[in-house]
């Protein structure tokens, strides 16, 4: 089955099997392996990427779903001049990063959070951006670095 | 430590952060070899039973399958594993936990694997299966594993491995005593949960004989050896590569049966062959800590000095003996010198049973030999009318100690760690909160001793380094020592950014190839900061050596004592570039390169058959607070603050230390409230994150964390190890702070809320039966 969608800013069409879960089609069939096989039963968040502004599970998320759609994985953020996301730079300086399994998608659930925050004027507590990375799981930093990181994104927007 | 430092002791960012935020970092799942396979595993269907015959054919059949495996298969000629060496890589005959492997697939895709893997037909006369340890030791019982030893060397044919220690009078400590506190404690079986699966990737090449391993092992060089002895290899024609490891915790410390298996499939298959287990596998398959049950009497006198302890343990070894039937190692170390102790006694048995295996986990036996003396002491302070902090405080231990076990605390933070949480935490007047109707507040306090300078339980607790210093003034730091996450190649940038004036930027670390690298133990017992840190300040001081002699000559000047900075050696007026001397000494007289070896091995010592003896390079001391609200209503036992204080004997970098503690206290809540394996008869019932609880953003308390330095001469700029000791006290700690908070103590872990719901009810129908 063929299907259009644009990633990380590349417009493209492929030809899928409609079983095919989204993290296989993007780690196997795309190449793009920064998205991370932690559980592939929705729990652990680490194959986190941005469809359409939002962040989904990719292991819990058929590949035909992205058919005309915008994704953005952990390889899409940055630019050329500056290639860490503002999120990323965050991360790395509040030292939120050990192992960095599920740093991807801890990224690409703030990134997917800032982003709807900005646009629409608001700056979360601290609850709200804990609960925004629940789904979130990590065993080597237990979150404080990550939270801390994560709030710094929208202090900065002040 | 007058020098004043420029990077250690200031927040340093993890050398290798940007490469994890952007997904660039290559982790074993990623690999991708040209013409490599999938291989997948058939575990046996019953914990307990006979094989009596396996049907590969239609598995072979299927369409994509390259080769299949089995015991009896001529390229299984493999000898057994583990640390008892009792551990046969694929079963045949008989099947003696849930992950016993049968039978292994190689195919063009993991899908295709799987697949084949059901298409196995093998039929099985199911026995009962021994899944208690004390049904075990029973004379009846039958013999669990026939590589067992236990008959000869310990009396009992399930008897995996036991440890005996004493030191000191016990009769006489005992009829010393006031108060005696008996009980006895359970502790569950718990899991790494390492956010990265299990994985290997093996090619082995037929014209040379040389494998090639991309493995998550903890320990490399220890790996090597036991993958060659595995498959009767020379070790030397075995490569390991490590990836970027997601997450270890001590679950790496053993090879698994896997890992030869996949080695196998390539042989076999003459191609790559890659094994990355499900998250469900990952839960069944990696080893857990110990479950054990504590039998744990300790005695004060009248004025609440300790006398003795006296302790026995059944630990469930499960079916095979992995490192973690060790752990006494650590565990008689708290007994007879966490706090001072007249007289000790420790047994401890790992029995078989039918189980899964156990492993090393973080903290290897501490959690569990903490929780059990810090309830003990809260339980004397109570009887003796005594504060739970003067009790402590009295017995702590000291700077100049010699314990009973022989351990020298040349350096011992331990009395103002525990001043320190006390006063934090405000103890004594948040012990004594007004408790409202529905939600108990409490506090509790706890403290650990772990080893800070290694451990000596290899013949050598050493680590080497090779240093390179380019033509353009670039380092290259060749270590072997690995890094896992913990942040270890920071502090060793960071140190040669102290020593040498050399920019981030200019640094490099390699660590990854036992091809490459210098020896090293491995990660475990809190040694890597420590024993790769002070290898690398001794191949710096030969560096520095050999460039102080050619710029001496350059520059015409008698000196030993040139500062480095910016990349540049000066003494006085004099001055020159690093990266000129290192070209003179290469293209100049007497023509070699700028590069040193150097080996460190700690001033440890080997235990005597007693196990007394000095065995750490230094030791590390830390007290917890931490303050818990108990909902009546529901039994849930939440966190609200955490103290930490830690004798950590200097600061290396604070951002990656602070990132231990918290880590480190999140398991440690786990262990305390949420997290257990629930087996029955042998089988994992919750093997997934919807079933096995870890802590999520919103369950983290804040850290509250107070370093001690204590600036121990031993470690790098006076430093100890710190990676295990934040996890060690907080169970102990919140136990003791429900019962603070509650009125109930409780002798096993995990404190859930069904547990405190149980209890309180108990508790209160209790108080009706008096009331009457």
């Amino acid at each position: 089955m063929k299907i259009t969608f644009k990633i990380n800013g590349e417009s493209i069409s492929k030809d899928i099997k409609p079983s095919l879960l989204l993290i296989d089609f993007i780690r196997d069939g795309l190449g793009l392996k920064g998205t991370k096989p932690g559980c592939l039963e929705g729990e652990c968040g680490a194959c986190t990427v941005i469809v359409d502004g939002l962040a989904i599970n990719s292991c819990m998320y058929l590949a035909i779903n992205i058919n005309g759609k915008e994704i953005t994985t952990i390889e899409g953020l940055g630019t050329k001049e500056n290639p860490l996301d503002k999120v990323q730079e965050k991360m790395v300086e509040h030292g939120a990063v050990q192992c960095g399994f599920c740093t991807p998608g801890m990224v690409m659930t703030t990134k997917a959070y800032s982003d709807k925050c900005i646009a629409e004027g608001i700056i979360p507590t601290q609850e709200e951006v804990k609960k925004s990375l629940e789904g979130n799981l990590c065993r080597c930093t237990g979150y404080a670095k990550i939270i801390e990181a994560s709030e710094a994104v929208y202090k900065q927007e002040r | 430590m007058e020098r004043k430092l420029k990077h250690i002791g200031k927040s340093h960012t993890k050398f290798d952060a940007k490469e994890r935020v952007s997904g660039k970092s290559v982790y074993g799942h990623d690999i991708d070899l040209p013409n490599m396979l999938h291989g997948s595993i058939l575990r046996t269907a019953h914990p307990c039973a006979e094989i009596i015959s396996i049907d590969t054919s239609k598995a072979e059949a299927l369409d994509g399958v390259v080769c299949v495996i089995t015991a009896d298969d001529e390229i299984v000629d493999v000898n057994n594993i583990s640390y008892k060496r009792d551990h046969p890589i694929l079963k045949k005959g008989t099947v003696n936990c849930n992950r016993d492997e049968i039978a292994a697939v190689a195919a063009i895709s993991k899908e295709i694997a799987d697949k084949a893997i059901q298409l196995i037909d093998v039929k099985y006369k199911v026995k009962q299966g021994i899944y208690d340890p004390i049904e075990a030791l029973k004379e009846d019982a039958p013999m669990i594993n026939e590589f067992g030893q236990g008959e000869e060397k310990f009396g009992n044919k399930n008897i995996a491995e036991s440890f005996h220690y004493e030191h000191g009078d016990l009769e006489e400590q005992k009829a010393k005593s006031k108060v005696i506190v008996k009980r006895t404690y359970k502790l569950p079986r718990v899991t790494h949960a390492c956010m990265a699966t299990s994985n290997i990737t093996a090619e082995f090449n037929k014209l040379d004989g040389r494998l090639t391993l991309w493995s998550s092992t903890q320990v490399p060089f220890l790996y090597q050896r036991d993958i060659a002895h595995a498959l009767k290899m020379d070790p030397s024609k075995i490569r390991v590569i490590q990836p970027t490891i997601g997450g270890g915790f001590g679950s790496k410390l053993d090879m698994h049966p896997f890992e030869p298996i996949c080695v196998l499939l390539a042989k076999k298959s003459g191609k790559p062959v890659q094994i990355v287990f499900s998250r469900e596998e990952e839960f069944i398959l990696s080893p857990t800590r110990q479950p054990m049950t504590i039998e744990l009497t300790t005695g004060c006198d009248a004025h609440g000095k300790f006398t003795f302890r006296e302790v026995e343990i059944i630990k469930d070894n499960g079916a095979y003996t992995s490192w973690g039937a060790t752990t006494p190692f650590v565990m008689m170390q708290s007994y007879s010198s966490l706090y001072q102790v007249a007289a000790c006694k420790f047994d401890s048995h790992a029995v078989y049973t039918n189980n899964p295996f156990a492993g090393s986990f973080r903290g290897y036996g501490n959690p569990q030999a903490t929780f059990s003396i810090e309830s003990n002491i809260d339980l004397m302070a109570e009887e003796l009318g005594m504060s739970q902090t003067e009790i402590r405080l009295i017995n702590a231990n000291y700077k100049g100690e010699v314990t009973g076990q022989g351990l020298h605390y040349k350096t011992c933070g331990a009395i103002p760690a525990l001043k320190k949480v006390i006063e934090t935490s405000d103890f004594e007047n948040a012990n004594s909160k007004t408790k409202g109707d529905r939600y108990k507040r409490g506090i509790g306090l706890a403290s650990m001793l772990h080893v800070g300078g290694g451990a000596k339980i290899y013949r050598s607790d050493g680590c080497g380094t090779t240093l390179k210093l380019d033509h353009y003034g670039y380092l290259t730091i060749i270590t072997g020592s690995n890094e896992i996450g913990q942040g270890s190649e920071t502090v060793l940038a960071m140190i040669a950014m102290e020593e040498l004036g050399l920019p981030e930027e200019k640094i490099r670390v390699i660590n990854t190839d036992t091809d490459v690298k210098p020896w090293d133990v491995g990660v475990h017992a809190s040694r890597t900061s420590f024993v790769a840190g002070n290898s690398l300040l001794g191949a710096i001081k030969l560096l520095k050596e050999k460039l102080s002699k050619k710029a001496t000559e350059l520059l015409d000047v008698v000196t030993d004592n040139w500062e480095y900075a910016d990349g540049k050696m000066s003494f006085n007026e004099f001055e020159i570039k690093m990266d000129k001397v290192a070209r003179e000494m290469h293209f100049g007289f007497p023509h070699e390169l700028c590069t040193v070896n150097y080996f460190y091995e700690p001033p440890s010592k080997f235990q005597d058959k007693d196990f007394k003896g000095d065995v750490s390079g230094n030791y590390a001391f830390a007290s917890q607070a931490i303050e818990v609200e108990v909902d009546t209503l529901t039994g849930k036992v939440e966190v609200l603050n955490t103290h930490v204080s830690q004798d950590v004997g200097r600061v290396l970098n604070p951002l990656g230390l602070q990132g231990q503690m918290e880590g480190g206290l999140a398991t440690g809540i786990g262990y305390a409230l949420t997290e257990e394996m629930i087996y029955e008869n042998g089988v994992l019932k919750n093997p997934s994150f919807h079933g096995y609880k870890l802590l999520t953003t919103t369950d983290m308390p804040p850290v509250n964390f107070y370093p001690i330095e204590t600036y121990d001469e031993a470690g790098p700029y006076g430093s100890k190890g710190a990676g295990e000791a934040p996890l060690i006290p907080t169970a102990a700690a919140i136990a003791n702070a429900v019962s603070n908070a509650i009125g109930v103590r409780f002798y096993s872990l995990p404190i859930t809320a069904e547990k405190v719901l149980r209890a309180l009810h108990e508790k209160e129908s209790m108080e009706t039966i008096e009331r009457r």
